[in-house]
């Protein structure tokens, strides 16, 4: 069980520094979703599944869908290509 | 100067978190609460799951402020976005994947939204969870047609009876003389689907509410057309 810990946290942290780093915003909030993501399963792991379904429900589902929405409303949906 | 600004505003932080770990133990345990709530939560509320019994049975007065935390939030983003502009256009019709995931993912969306309110007292996940899975499936529909209308009249007069039924449950228990949202009704026997007394009818009182407000937002915030930046 440490090892599967281990990975997710790794990739949740690497997943926060890819929301600071990258420029287009929509790659960003994809990246803001996996760390949602990592969260809940870390707390599937330390046994809090009220809190996982939270983070998953709310964290990775519903703030990303606002969050697009907002990026849709503010122009900043299409990457500059 | 913005730099030394964030340089202060990260010393500031570096400070206070270790002021925080030099003066709590995290090895140690707290088991003050916790110990005496596994105690006695099944028996008082006759709640299976403990979250359950402290978010509604000992802490209910805290959820109907979360609740209108919630609200206030929704409000003010409703309020910020305004209404769309007349003859603003519609974004085009999603392709046939989406649509046709739409279309299967709704009922799907729908039972597990009500599944997860209806068994928030007895396995984990609850009003809130399950609301937000509700605020989803009725969204879904809509990312898949713009421009489909939605009856905000009737969202918001679901969110205004959850919310008057979640107050109205807690004013009933005064009447029998106890505090405001004491869990009254039977306990009935903790597992059973029918048990916790009111606490479900409160879970289902919080699931509707979240559930129209957050569809009620996101509706709002897809009609509104995309800036032209």
């Amino acid at each position: 069980m440490e090892w599967l810990a281990l990975v997710i946290v790794i990739v949740t942290l690497t997943s926060a520094v890819a929301v600071l780093l990258l420029k287009d915003f929509l790659a960003a909030l994809a990246a803001f979703s996996v760390v949602s993501l990592g969260m809940s399963v870390l707390f599937v792991i330390v046994r809090a599944p009220d809190v996982a379904m939270t983070e998953a429900a709310i964290g990775a589902g519903l703030s990303s869908l606002l969050f697009a929405l907002a990026l849709r409303r503010l122009g900043l949906w299409r990457s500059k290509d | 100067m913005q730099r030394f600004t964030s340089a202060l505003f990260l010393l500031g932080l570096g400070l206070l978190i270790t002021a925080i770990f030099q003066h709590m133990d995290f090895t140690g345990t707290l088991p003050i609460a916790g110990d005496a709530i596994n105690a006695a939560a099944a028996q008082q509320t006759g709640a299976a799951n403990f979250v359950t019994a402290v978010v509604l049975g000992y802490r209910g007065f805290d959820t109907l402020l979360e609740l209108t935390i919630l609200f206030t939030a929704a409000t003010a983003g409703g309020l910020v976005l305004g209404k769309p502009r007349a003859g603003a256009k519609h974004d085009p019709q999603a392709g046939f994947i989406l649509r046709a995931g739409a279309d299967l993912f709704f009922p799907l969306l729908l039972v597990v939204g009500l599944y997860i309110i209806v068994h928030g007292h007895l396995t984990p996940g609850g009003g809130f969870q399950g609301g937000v899975i509700l605020a989803v499936a009725f969204f879904l529909p809509l990312l898949a047609r713009p421009g489909t209308p939605m009856s905000h009249k009737a969202v918001s007069l679901i969110e205004g009876l959850a919310g008057a039924s979640f107050i109205l449950i807690g004013l009933l228990a005064m009447f029998g003389g106890e505090a405001f949202l004491t869990p009254m009704l039977d306990k009935g026997q903790p597992g059973e689907l029918l048990s916790a007394g009111s606490l479900p009818l409160l879970y289902i009182a919080v699931g509707l509410k979240v559930g129209s407000e957050l569809a009620g937002l996101l509706a709002h915030m897809a009609a509104t057309e995309a800036s032209d930046a």
